[in-house]
């Protein structure tokens, strides 16, 4: 009978009573809320004894005092509790914990957890989350053992509980098999935890593709103040077995500072600049590096801007000219400019010589998608602007932030030298591509 | 006791429990009860979700846990489905069992007598042949918080922390804490655990027991003694959060045991914002005192350098933060480019990191300075970015860069982040305090602001010049003057009254000039805003009482004309200070005091920064980002004066311990001991293989084989503690080491070990490489011992160079001292002689990380007989401006490349000034593959340092050139080998020399005939001949007259074969080798060494 109470001995029962329950400071995240960006927790996760909801309201409060959803101060003390949250995907994941612990160590956390959803559903949105409770449950249970990271490796995860597709969900209510594995995960227990055993492709491929953002503050004479290029090489694979890939660079000094997956041999590294590997299956970010700072950084894009306001007067003047300049002959595309005008400026009446551009009255965001860049007929942007009646000239000029990307390039003139694999027999494919993008490049006028 | 009898409340437990599930199963037909929904509001839904659960139907019973966990996900209270769903706990599909693991964990706790009903199933999972469902039972078991459940816990938790599986063990690491959390009278037992599981050495379980160590008993340091080599040598191994805890542990442990890298009345804790530079130079002269660092303190910094390169932000901050607290102040910059780099990385961290780098940076701007435009604020960063940027770089500024500092921050201030803007006005007020040469300029642009449009931004500047102006008395009335003369262009009321303020404070320093601003004032009095008409009053009254002469009609006008003011607020203060300043029958005793109380010094305030003190807490700690004590806060305590026993970190020998399944080293290999040797043709393979693919053990295991053959020479540069001594013992060391480093399972015999060098790193092709016949290895390092003991005594008598001599007992007897690993402080200045070390320091530890266990092939390098001391000059000091290098071959194999010949360069500085950024070019001139050392950042004047390079010459005696530069200047050097050292040594049975040589017969073989002078007829002294000329190994031999001996070409690895036959007075010196151009020309080295009569 379920509802009776199971016998126990009375002597244990007595025992129990007289103990009073101990709650030590225990460490690491005790619970996770996932709030909207309209503020209602959606879910929550306890890995120990329940927190309730209610200990988000401090965390509200900050929000409150934010003028803007990234000025939430990431870390939020309250009486019992600290919250750490990070934003993301306009969500904020909010861990509870009860005592001192690196900050890092969670935000860390979080973010691979977002990571994980992404990877998981293909966006990590409040309602792809909604839609996957059980699979996130899931996954929050096998990432986390009592606020502890336990499995966070990505393809561990996939062979403990496997990403939703439909075919699978079709074929699980068919056969009532499942979606969690029965086995512990090969690689949890091996050297190379990242990869499972047994990988099987028909087409051997691997892919790397060197994507490489320029950071960067123009100032308002065209000059450069900083520049920096910050590089991934992000790689694809899926090869049989257990290969062993080394990747050699024909100029690997111009990388100055990097950081690996786990997979890379750092001694080889060390030693001979050679990336030697057994690769995780699948995507991952095979390094990330940062170009020295004493190389001079090539500028893709200039700016020519005229914009301004008359005292007095309740119009003000926009033009802004796109260039290219050291490209090393490549098209610069997806150009989309940017820019927060003032806050006294009503309106923007422009006329862009290509692509569209919008103007968001409310936030004051001006953006205008460029496309690609002709550089015998630049593209331009120019018209007016009108004023709050009355209001004075505002004393700061925008700031325009540009995004671009140049295909075929690696600005800072990284090049992969040769691609090999031991340990298998076969002959993958083997490609590879590079990309430059813009980081945080910005235009100050 | 206990064990008893938690054991018997488990047995009671258990069938009891049993019973209860078998009943619920008998009953599950029966409709559930009557009384579980009754005042449920959900009383449809849940009662849907019941008969579901109670179905027979799998596919059901899953579809409503999946709905019961979409409730607990939303917070709905689930818990009167408990019966319900407990009794599917033993169900056979594995993710309805999950789910109902997810249900339990959440509502044991309220439902405690029902969460009993499914301890026994747990307690059979525990057996189960799946380790994955052993662990996912001790997992659930534990994180069900009854009480009642402890004997059961504590007893799970013994057994899984002995299980074989070491995830399960990870799981027992787990459940430790979450036991003590539950009841914390089990501490003593659940110490106990944590010993046994700080002794595994299986690296999925270090992170998380030290973990439970942190939780259970932080202060038990002396639990850590014995496994802080095995931990820092796992480190690089762990998974990453076991890494930031194990290393977070380790920096407390060791500030308790080593002594403080910084001199002990450094200056560390002293604000080095004033003279900065010199206590830089301070430090240097620190250094170059001789302070020795504790081997295992070294050890520890040196493994978790290379984690600076993890992807995970908390490990690289995890190990920036033991750099700050460990490491001597002259090591430090190499977090530097780290944490700069994790600025990239999401807000979160960025916040994070920026906080402590504007801790760092207070105290070691040198850090940061290089980086200072990384620290730019960009328009899109969000403000609490913004405003630690700001902080740093204003921590950063400094008479150099200041200047670019306050462009920068010019641009700040037009931000429409009126709050940024404000903040940057604040910098620019510190940075005008602390720099003074820059006073003038930001008071003036301070000034400047004033006329802002913007009230935040000038109240902000206001309060800054009214700051800078208190702490600095002296120049009041400039800025004074001068803010008077912009008086009439500010329209802006807030400065317009901040001003008079001003006059009025300070009227005494501006005698002139106030009482004519107050002049200006009555005239525009009537229209000005109440804030300035307040301010006048307050002018009209300090001045009244400080220079009646001239502003008593003055202040008579001002006060009347506030006495009808429309505001009352005005007609109040006028009304007050009237009865204050002037002096009259009603107004008493205070009138006497309104000097005193309208002049009264205001107390300057205090700019610093706000991350001043923050250093009081452990950096990257939750309670340094919150700059208050957070719970559970461990503090970091001082350094000892004197360091603790030493000894205590020795590990003792302890018999190899099966370790059984410990499937984490994966690819242990059945050691193939009983093989036979290697076919010659085989060998040559495996070292082109290993060339190409792994280098790591290659070289590791040369070094090893440099072990076995005990040659004394080498003892010296040799790193190894173990060269020198007697085998017995050498085998015990390298039998500690292994079990320090942690690589590989013990196997039953130790030959296998041998057979196995095969780290995760290296985990490839090699292994062909390493499955060495020891047993040639063990019957031969015998023999060697004879022929090696009789070049050694050969050598005292003949060899000059002294040291050599006298080494063997030298060092014995001070390699004995040294423990298990032998670290030496690398730190550069320290080697100064030449022979002290062949290896980088860097590239040493990594390969002391590496060398996992001992493999020598007897065909493998062995170590060289002799080393010549001799190092020829490669830049002499006149041409090199003050730089002057000596090369020496080590004649040791290369660690950078299998086709590398090791060059050992010392450097030094003759020069008064230091040299800074020593480093060789990156072209090579003659296309020679050269590894170059790593810049030497700095070398002292008189200072000189030893590093290691590779050339690959290519088996040829090209010479290698290069350019050796400086930070100003480059020359132009070359390195010419001599043909003998293009070899290295090898051993191998006289046998097997025979077989080679009967292969490498006509074309390949050369000899000549010479006439031997008399001194050199002996076997000593031929020997020490021919290993002075070449580095070649000396072949036992059977017959008296002739000598043998072996090596291989560095580049291409072809055997080498050199024997010289004594016939008296004439000896035969053939060479045989596939590489004849070299055969000729070792040919006449040897006929000039052995005719040549002298040493």
């Amino acid at each position: 009978m379920p509802n009776h109470p199971v016998p126990v001995p009375s002597s244990v029962l007595a025992a129990l009573k007289n103990k009073t329950i101990h709650l030590s400071a225990a460490k690491m995240i005790h619970s996770l809320f996932l709030v909207n960006a309209s503020g209602d927790i959606f879910l929550e996760k306890h890995w120990k004894s329940v927190v309730s909801r209610s200990v988000c309201d401090y965390f509200f409060e900050a929000l409150e005092r934010a003028t803007e959803p990234e000025n939430v101060p990431p870390v939020i003390p309250t009486p019992h509790h600290y919250l750490i949250n990070v934003l993301r995907h306009r969500i904020y994941f909010v861990a509870v914990i009860q005592s001192e612990v690196p900050p890092l160590f969670v935000i860390e956390f979080l973010h691979r957890v977002v990571d994980t959803f992404q990877d998981y559903f293909g966006v990590c949105t409040e309602a792809a989350i909604k839609d996957n409770v059980v699979v996130v449950y899931e996954l929050l249970e096998e990432m986390l053992d009592n606020g502890f990271p336990l499995a966070t490796e990505s393809n561990i995860l996939k062979e403990l509980i496997k990403p939703p597709t439909i075919l699978r969900t079709v074929v699980n209510t068919i056969t009532g098999s499942t979606n969690v594995g029965e086995q512990l995960p090969t690689g949890q227990l091996s050297v190379v935890p990242w990869r499972r055993t047994g990988v099987k492709y028909t087409n051997n491929e691997a892919y790397f593709d060197v994507i490489e953002e320029i950071d960067a503050i123009i100032d308002k004479s065209g000059s450069t103040i900083t520049a920096e290029i910050q590089g991934v090489i992000d790689a694809c694979v899926k090869l049989t077995g257990m290969p062993d890939l080394t990747l050699s660079f024909m100029n690997p000094r111009l990388l100055d500072d990097v950081s690996f997956h786990p997979c890379v041999r750092f001694k080889r590294w060390e030693a001979e600049r050679i990336l030697s590997f057994i690769p995780p299956d699948g995507n991952f970010r095979l390094l990330s590096y940062h170009v020295s700072s004493q190389n001079l950084v090539a500028i893709p894009v200039y700016v020519k801007h005229n914009i301004s306001f008359r005292e007095g007067s309740s119009q003000g003047r926009f033009e802004l000219t796109l260039g290219p300049k050291q490209t090393m002959g490549k098209a610069v595309e997806s150009v989309l400019v940017s820019s927060q005008l003032p806050r006294g400026v009503l309106n923007a009446n422009l006329n862009p010589s290509q692509g569209t551009y919008t103007f968001d009255p409310v936030t004051k965001l001006l953006s205008w998608d460029v496309g690609k860049i002709n550089p015998q007929k630049l593209p331009s942007l120019k018209g007016s602007m009108s004023l709050q009646a009355g209001a004075s000239k505002p004393d700061e000029n925008p700031t325009i932030n540009i995004q671009f990307k140049i295909q075929q390039l690696a600005i800072s003139g990284l090049k992969v030298n040769r691609l090999d694999m031991y340990g298998e027999k076969y002959k993958p494919f083997k490609g590879i591509k590079y990309m430059t993008k813009a980081g945080k490049f910005q235009v100050r006028t | 006791m206990l064990g008893m009898s938690a054991n018997s409340v488990s047995y009671n437990e258990q069938s009891s429990v049993e019973s209860g599930v078998d009943a619920a199963q008998e009953n599950s037909s029966i409709p559930a009860s009557s009384s579980g929904g009754l005042f449920s509001a959900d009383y449809k839904k849940n009662e849907d979700l019941k008969e579901m659960l109670e179905s027979s139907k799998e596919s059901l019973k899953l579809e409503a846990m999946k709905r019961i966990v979409g409730l607990i996900a939303k917070g709905k209270n689930a818990s009167e489905l408990f019966p319900a769903v407990v009794k599917n706990v033993a169900s056979k599909n594995i993710e309805l069992k999950k789910l109902v693991y997810v249900y339990l964990v959440r509502y044991a706790e309220e439902q405690q007598d029902l969460a009993l009903l499914s301890i026994s199933t747990f307690q059979r999972a525990l057996k189960d042949p799946n380790q994955l469902i052993r662990a996912s039972a001790l997992r659930v078991l534990s994180s069900i918080r009854v009480p009642i459940i402890v004997p059961i816990m504590m007893l799970s938790i013994k057994e899984a922390s002995t299980d074989l599986s070491p995830y399960v063990r990870k799981t027992a690491a787990h459940a430790i804490q979450k036991l003590y959390s539950l009841d914390p009278d089990q501490k003593e037992h659940l110490i106990e655990v944590i010993e046994k599981l700080l002794k595994d050495k299986s690296t999925l379980v270090a992170g998380s027991v030290v973990m439970a160590f942190e939780e259970v008993c932080p202060d038990r340091i002396d639990l850590i003694h014995k496994n802080y080599r095995k931990l820092c040598n796992l480190l690089v191994d762990v998974e990453e959060w076991g890494q930031v805890v194990i290393i977070h542990m380790l920096t407390r442990y060791a500030r308790t045991q080593f002594v403080s890298p910084w001199r002990e009345d450094a200056v560390f804790d002293e604000n080095s914002e004033k003279a900065f530079y010199d206590s830089e130079e301070e430090r240097r002269v620190e250094q170059s005192k001789p302070y020795i660092m504790d081997p295992d303190h070294r050890l520890l910094l040196r493994n978790t350098k290379p984690l600076l390169q993890s992807r995970n932000t908390a490990v690289v901050m995890a190990v920036s933060q033991l750099y700050w607290h460990l490491a001597p102040t002259h090591e430090l910059s190499i977090i530097t480019k780290s944490l700069v780099r994790l600025l990239r990385s999401h807000r979160e961290v960025q916040y994070i990191v920026l906080q402590n780098i504007a801790t760092m940076s207070i105290q070691r701007k040198g850090m940061f300075e290089p980086f200072m435009k990384s620290f730019y604020v960009r328009s899109t960063d969000a403000t609490h970015i913004k405003t630690l940027k700001l902080e740093i770089l204003t921590n950063l500024a400094n008479e150099a860069n200041i200047s670019t500092i306050l462009r920068e921050f010019q641009t700040y201030v037009k931000s429409q982040d009126k709050a940024f803007a404000a903040a940057t006005i604040q910098a620019i007020g510190r940075c005008a305090t602390n720099i003074s040469e820059v006073t003038d300029t930001c008071l003036n642009g301070l000034v400047l602001l004033l006329s802002n449009r913007d009230e935040t931004v000038v109240a902000e500047s206001v309060v800054v010049i009214k700051k800078l102006l208190q702490t600095q008395p002296s120049q009041h009335s400039d800025i004074i003057k001068h803010m008077a003369k912009l008086f009439d262009n500010i329209t802006v009321s807030m400065a317009r009254a901040s001003i008079l303020w001003l006059m009025g404070e300070y009227c005494e320093h501006v005698p002139k000039i106030a009482p004519d601003v107050l002049r200006k004032m009555a005239k525009t009095f009537t229209s000005e805003e109440d804030i300035v008409k307040l301010q006048t009053v307050n002018l009209a009254a300090k001045l009244y009482l400080t220079n009646s002469k001239q502003t008593k009609l003055l202040t008579q006008y001002i006060l009347n004309l506030g006495k009808y003011d429309q505001s009352y607020d005005i007609r109040d203060r006028t009304r007050f200070i009237r009865q204050l300043i002037v002096p009259n029958e009603k107004s008493g005793a205070l009138s006497k005091y309104a000097r005193r109380i309208l002049m009264a010094p205001k107390p300057a305030p205090v700019l610093q920064s706000a991350f001043k003190d923050r250093d009081r807490f452990q950096l990257g700690t939750l309670s340094h980002s919150l700059n208050s004590q957070a719970n559970g806060y461990l503090e970091l305590s001082d350094w000892p004066a004197v360091a603790p026993d030493q000894s205590v970190r020795i590990v003792e020998v302890v018999e190899p311990v099966k370790e059984a399944g410990a499937p984490v080293f994966g690819k242990s290999k059945p050691g193939k001991s009983d093989e036979k040797f290697y076919s010659d043709s085989e060998e040559e393979e495996e070292e082109e293989e290993e060339g190409s693919s792994s280098e790591d053990s290659s070289s590791s295991s040369s070094e090893e084989s440099e072990s076995e053959s005990e040659s004394e020479e080498n003892s010296d540069d040799s790193n190894k503690s173990s060269s020198s001594q007697s085998d017995s013992e050498k085998k015990k060391k390298t039998l500690k080491n292994k079990k320090l480093q942690q690589q590989k399972p013990d196997s039953k015999d130790r030959k296998q070990k041998n057979g196995s060098a095969v780290k995760g790193e290296s985990r490839s092709e090699s292994e062909s490489a390493s499955e060495s016949s020891s047993s040639e290895s063990s019957s031969e390092s015998g023999s060697e011992l004879d022929s090696d003991s009789d070049s050694g005594t050969d050598q005292k008598k003949n060899t000059r160079s002294k040291p050599v001599q006298s080494k063997p007992v030298t060092t014995q007897v001070e390699k004995k001292e040294v423990s298990l690993l032998d670290l030496d402080d690398f730190s550069p200045a320290a080697v100064t002689t030449p022979k002290s070390s062949i290896l980088s320091p860097s590239l040493l530890s990594d390969l002391q990380g590496l060398s996992i266990s001992p493999t020598a092939s007897a065909l493998q390098a062995s170590s060289p007989v002799f080393v010549p001391e001799t190092s020829r000059e490669l830049l002499h000091r006149m041409t090199g401006k003050g730089l002057s290098a000596q090369y020496r071959f080590t004649r040791q194999p290369c660690i950078y490349g299998n086709s590398m010949v090791s060059l050992q360069l010392t450097l030094s500085n003759s020069s008064d000034q230091a040299l800074e950024n020593i480093h060789i070019s990156e072209k090579s001139s003659t296309g020679q593959n050269i590894h170059r050392f790593n810049a030497i950042e700095r070398l002292e004047p008189q200072a000189s340092v030893t590093v290691s390079m590779g050339v690959d010459f290519n088996d040829s005696t090209q010479a290698a050139n290069f350019q050796l530069c400086t930070k100003e200047d480059e020359f132009s050097v070359s390195i010419q080998p001599a043909v003998g050292e293009l070899l290295l040594p090898i051993t191998m049975s006289e046998a097997d020399f025979t077989k080679e040589q009967s292969k490498l017969v006509g074309m390949n073989e050369s000899s000549a005939t010479i006439t031997m002078t008399p001194e050199n007829v002996s076997s000593q002294s031929v020997n020490r001949k021919v290993v002075s000329v070449a580095n070649l190994g000396v072949i036992p031999s059977s017959q008296e007259n002739i000598h043998r001996f072996a090596g291989k070409t560095v580049s291409s690895g072809c055997l080498v074969l050199v024997s010289v036959a004594l016939k008296d007075p004439d000896a035969v010196i053939t060479i045989n080798t596939e590489n004849t151009v070299m055969a000729s020309m070792l040919l006449r080295q040897f006929k000039t060494a052995l005719t040549n009569s002298g040493p």
